[in-house]
């Protein structure tokens, strides 16, 4: 026993003399990355996680413009054919050299049916390896976004997937497994060193980065911690156990930024809150109303939507921390109009006469599902919508719960009502348009949870991506969004607005993708 | 006397098999295993290909005797939920409880025998009637608004320890503890108190009602009437008939201590077994509720199991007959 | 009416003197209990008349105004300016109602559950009793195996095992059902082992022979004998386990696997409040925590005084 306190005093010293320029970050979240398989999930903090561990070959600047990452440079060779020049000498870090052998396993992995990324690369028709270090993506018909496309489909390591039988991601909404979901492989800043889900995930420096030079790295372990409750996650910042907190609750950010030696830092996201309905079905399994389906009456979403009291939501729900919304289209998106977000105040009277005018004098019940651990106070949210709708007479059966189990009942199609959020890592309305109207088919509709199926918007989407014309495409953006406005199949609530909070030596901005790239910290000499 | 211990062992055996019946039912009518296991696009043909293969078709017993076996071997299955086995998932986590629940177990011990111990020499003091309407409080305060209670005042308002986890662990092996770092002391603090205030109160009012009774017994009356001093009394005589039952109760506790940990955990976020247990029950993941459930059972059985043993051990009167079990 | 039997008579009059004499004489002169009583009792109606005093409809989703939301104890309402004496929470539902309405919820989830819990407790206890040999071993066993798991582990797996049985559609509407078997369900063995005592005792007595001799129905004659005999045990025992079975179900709705946050116990009501802790609406948190402990420590100390009321020895 004796010995073994000696030993680790001994440990502990050898320690601090290494701690001169040695730092653990401790990075708090309210919910864990839902899988580390690089195309398993395309959600948020999934993302925000692996995006330390994996890159892409193209980046984003904290302006969104569009920076080397894998890739050195890229061009259009052809009409329908972008060429990629790799950076050499990248290595992954089982020590496998990168080549374009693993950017072509990658984005086929991305294409297969399981996993979650199809989107990104829709309209592809073949990845080409050129010679080690090029790569060519071939489209069906000309498409300008595939670099904006390319920002979010990460690259991983050929030889490591095929070695550990994990060539084809995770199916995630039927609870499948495999290596790649608690292992990673991926030529990022940070190497996996240990996995708990919703527990801690601690990531060390990968000394061998090929970006040594041009970032600091000063982080040399990173810890990714999980904190549900939100006072705890306030808490553990406040006593000085964890370094940065990514999701402040709003209720929180006051408080924290009084006090001394913390920073908070703020800005919007690209992301929008919204109501998603079933539209397609013949009836709704949770509703009263049998053998017709009232979610398929444009009036009666429309009846929603003038129930909603978005102002109310801002101000007490949000505390400020969000922009009411009147479509699903955040801002910083292209093809996004301001005109979009002018929204009228609610109006019970109106809504009542438009659910009257369907056939629903005295309202229906319906279930709502609703995420308790995604979005800021989405059960919150939730919970005044029931209210709201309660006033128009539609009685909901609330269903709150977490974000692992709220997904797949979107992607299973279990849902007759739900709240979904939705960020555009592209910054185009094509994502939109694509993951979220088009009709579920192949690399579209992947998110498409409402049976919405529209041939003649499902034509336009398509014929967007292969559009170059740019002042002819953004035309047909705006056309699509007229239409669909006019469809109502979702209910906009707001674009959320984010603040991170940390200690001061620590100087995180918000990105509009929400995600922090922890390479780019340098601690401030106080 | 081999009778009597192969009586409790088989005592012993039979409460696992209804623990584990119990397991088994939950596995077999809560959900569908197949659906579990293949996902959602599976043809008919597939799905009964792994039924068969699962035994699902095998009559009940041969399933049951099956499912046993798997259990004894440590094979629990996969998580639904974490698609890793349920053996390694609960490998990771026994340490955080275990030493959680000792620590607890420890604390209410020492502090409950302290406190009934001075509430039964000063019946009438004021501080030992406070001490036992605290007792009183603390039956009828939540586990999880004392934690709340703790967090805000020594987390939030007076930032003295740390709100959740377990700080840093050194690791040994497979075993990990907290007890080496400081911010692993300070971070069992809170969960300990927590979890302990019950089983204080409640050893604390054991100690007390048995001291009262060992103040009254003959034995102690004719101490006192040969001039024993009162310290000696209540110290050397009366206390050391009161730790037998007093310490017997404590161990058979410890199973409820380990239970008990659920919302402890819950509340601190403490890595836990209890922790994975409040998940699973939320996801449904019946291989770890089922594991769970057979883990406490074991620590029960055993802790049961040795205090016959001990009372074999220590009651002369037990042994040589086939007497009916300790308690 | 049917007349009585002697013994019935016997019992009964022994009872109504117990009542009479000890248990009443130690309540007026037990400052605690009268308390406690009264305590329970305002609890109680406050939440048996909540549809009638609560100033609003805390269930009722629609009748909220959300821009009421965060008003602090004592202030008027932004929309109605109707005074919110406790404060609002984050859906602007006034606390005092949210209160008498949650506890509302946690009283029938405790007291449905205990009259669940004895209810299979003393039919198990009279079966264990009366038909002895195996029946009784493997039921006395069962009960053994149900008081070594603590009740919150029982109440989980019931609870997890109703979740998977459940459609996830009826989850919410079966939630309070749900509470009340899986709560009933952890807390039956302590009166089984009770019943079981008595029954024991009254098997061999003449009267059950007889019976069994002209052929009626000995057990349900038992019955009738047993249960005056164990009234004051088993009240004893049920007023303890009404303070845990409230506990339980507030400590559910906290792990967040009890009644859905539309429909607030005050365990939930507790969960939500805790959000708050730092932004400074501690009411959100502290009435519904008051109210609670209040509840809980006053059935208790109601029991406490009931417990050695009906047992002399032990004062």
């Amino acid at each position: 026993m004796r010995k073994l306190s000696i030993l680790t005093v001994v440990a502990a010293l050898a320690l601090t003399a290494a701690a001169a320029d040695a730092r653990t970050v401790k990075w708090a979240r309210g919910a864990d990355a839902l899988t580390l398989d690089p195309h398993g999930q395309n959600e948020g903090p999934t993302l925000a996680f692996n995006n330390q561990v994996y890159e892409t070959l193209i980046a984003r600047d904290n302006a969104n413009k569009l920076i080397p990452g894998l890739a050195l440079s890229w061009r259009l060779a052809d009409p329908t054919t972008w060429e990629f020049k790799l950076r050499p000498g990248v290595k992954f870090h089982g020590g496998e050299d990168f080549t374009a052998d693993d950017v072509v396993f990658s984005y086929q992995r991305a294409l297969a049916p399981t996993s979650d990324y199809k989107g990104y690369l829709a309209n592809t028709k073949e990845i080409v390896k050129v010679d080690n270090l090029t790569v060519q993506i071939k489209t069906n018909g000309p498409n300008p976004l595939v670099p904006d496309n390319l920002t979010s489909v990460f690259i991983m390591s050929k030889a490591w997937a095929e070695k550990h039988n994990a060539v084809k991601p995770q199916d995630f909404k039927n609870k499948e497994e495999n290596y790649a979901v608690r292992n990673a492989n991926g030529t990022g800043p940070f190497v996996l060193v240990s996995r708990e889900p919703d527990v801690r995930t601690v990531v060390k420096r990968n000394e061998a980065y090929w970006g040594r030079k041009e970032v600091p790295l000063e982080i040399t372990e990173l810890v990714l911690t999980t904190i549900k409750q939100d006072a705890t996650r306030v808490a553990a910042l406040l006593s000085g156990e964890v370094d940065v907190v990514q999701d402040v609750p709003v209720q929180d950010i006051e408080r924290l930024k009084s006090s001394p030696n913390l920073r908070v830092t703020e800005g919007p996201e690209n992301r929008t809150i919204f109501f998603g309905f079933d539209v397609g079905s013949k009836e709704l399994a949770s509703s009263d109303v049998k053998g017709k389906n009232p979610f398929a009456d444009v009036r009666v979403r429309q009846a929603v939507n003038a129930a909603i009291n978005r102002q109310a939501i801002q101000r007490v729900v949000m505390r400020g921390q969000a922009v009411p919304a009147g479509t699903i289209a955040p801002p910083f998106v292209n093809g996004y109009k301001k005109a979009f977000d002018n929204i009228s105040p609610p109006d019970i009277a109106k809504a009542k006469g438009l659910l009257a005018a369907a056939g629903y004098p005295n309202g229906f019940s319906v279930t709502l599902h609703c995420p308790n651990d995604r979005y800021l106070n989405d059960e919150a949210i939730c919970q005044a919508a029931v209210g709201m709708l309660g006033q128009i007479g539609i009685k909901i059966n609330l269903v709150s719960q977490s974000k692992s189990l709220h997904f797949p009942t979107l992607q299973n199609l279990k849902s007759d009502f739900y709240l979904l959020g939705w960020g555009v890592p592209t910054y185009d309305s094509d994502y939109i348009f694509s993951y979220l109207y088009h009709t579920r088919t192949g690399t579209y509709g992947g998110w498409n949870s409402t049976r919405y199926s529209n041939p003649e918007i499902d034509k336009l989407i398509e014929s967007i991506s292969s559009e170059t014309d740019t002042a002819k495409r953004n035309a047909t953006i705006a056309t699509i969004w007229d239409k669909l406005i006019a469809e109502q199949v979702y209910v906009a609530i707001h674009h959320q607005m984010l603040a991170h909070a940390m200690k001061g030596d620590i100087d995180v901005p918000v990105r509009p993708d929400n995600i922090i790239f922890f390479k780019h910290v340098a601690f401030k000499k106080s | 006397m081999i009778a009597y211990i192969l009586r409790s062992l088989a005592q012993a055996v039979m409460v696992m098999l209804a623990v584990a019946l119990l397991a088994f039912s939950m596995f077999r009518f809560v959900g569908d295993p197949v659906a579990n296991m293949v996902g959602q696009e599976a043809s008919v043909a597939e799905r009964a290909e792994l039924a068969e293969r699962l035994g699902l078709n095998d009559p009940f017993p041969v399933q049951f005797f099956h499912f046993v076996r798997d259990m004894t071997r440590g094979e629990f299955g996969m998580s639904y939920r974490q698609g890793r086995p349920v053996k390694d998932l609960l490998a990771e986590r026994v340490p955080a409880t275990v030493e959680l629940a000792l620590l607890s177990s420890l604390f209410a011990l020492v502090f409950g025998i302290a406190l009934g111990v001075y509430a039964a020499i000063n019946r009438r003091g004021v501080l030992a009637n406070a001490a036992m309407s605290l007792s009183l409080i603390g039956v009828s305060l939540p586990t999880f608004l004392i934690g709340i209670g703790l967090i805000y005042l020594f987390a939030v308002e007076l930032r003295w320890l740390p709100s959740f986890g377990r700080g840093e662990v050194t690791r040994f092996g497979w075993w990990s503890t907290g007890l080496l770092t400081e911010t692993g002391r300070k971070s069992l603090i809170m969960p300990v108190l927590t979890l302990g205030f019950f089983q204080l109160t409640l050893i604390m009012r054991l100690v007390r009602a048995e001291m009262l009774e060992a103040l009254r017994t003959d034995y102690v009356k004719f101490a006192r009437a040969r001039g024993i001093p009162e310290r000696s009394i209540s110290f050397r005589h009366a206390l050391r008939n009161t730790m037998i039952p007093v310490v017997t109760i404590a161990g058979l506790q410890f199973g409820s201590v380990i239970a008990f940990a659920i919302v402890t955990e819950t509340v601190f976020q403490w890595p836990g077994l209890g922790a994975l247990f409040v998940q699973a029950v939320q996801f449904v993941d019946i291989p770890v509720m089922a594991a769970y459930l057979m883990f406490v059972a074991l620590v029960f059985v055993v802790v049961n199991l040795s205090v016959d043993l001990l009372y074999f051990a220590l009651d002369p009167r037990l042994r040589g007959t086939t007497a009916a079990p300790a308690r | 009416m049917r007349a009585p039997t002697p013994q019935a008579e016997r019992f009964s009059a022994r009872l109504a003197r117990a009542w009479d004499s000890d248990v009443a004489w130690s309540f007026r002169h037990s400052p605690v209990a009268i308390i406690a009583a009264v305590v329970v009792l305002v609890l109680l109606l406050g939440a048996v008349l909540a549809p009638w005093i609560a100033p609003q409809n805390a269930f009722d989703a629609a009748s909220l105004n959300l821009m009421d939301g965060f008003t602090r104890p004592g202030e008027p309402s932004a929309v109605t300016g109707r005074v919110f004496l406790l404060g609002t929470d984050d859906q602007g539902r006034d606390m005092l109602s949210a209160i008498l309405y949650g506890s509302r919820v946690s009283l029938l989830v405790g007291f449905a559950s205990v009259v669940f819990s004895i209810v299979i407790g003393v039919s198990l206890g009279l079966m264990a009793g009366y038909l002895g040999g195996r029946t009784d071993a493997f039921i006395m066993r069962i009960a053994d195996i149900q008081l070594s798991f603590p009740a919150i582990l029982i109440a989980l797996l019931v609870f997890g095992v109703a979740r998977g049985l459940i459609k996830p559609q009826y989850h919410e509407q079966a939630a309070i059902i749900v509470l009340i078997v899986a709560i009933g369900l952890s807390n039956w063995a302590s009166y089984a082992r009770t019943v079981r005592g008595s029954t024991l005792v009254e098997k061999n007595k003449d009267y059950v022979m007889s019976a069994r001799v002209m052929g009626r129905s000995a057990f349900a004659i038992m019955g009738r004998h047993v249960l005056p005999n164990v009234t004051g045990p088993v009240l004893v025992i049920a007023t303890i386990n009404l303070a845990l079975a409230i506990i339980a179900e507030s400590t559910l709705s906290f792990l967040g696997v009890g009644v859905p946050p539309t429909q607030p116990s005050l365990g939930t009501l507790i969960r939500v409040g805790q959000q708050f802790l730092f932004s400074g609406e501690w009411w959100i948190l502290f009435y519904p925590a008051l109210d609670l402990v209040l509840l809980a420590l006053s059935i208790n100390l109601l029991g406490d005084w009931l417990r050695d009321a009906l047992n002399p020895k032990l004062r």
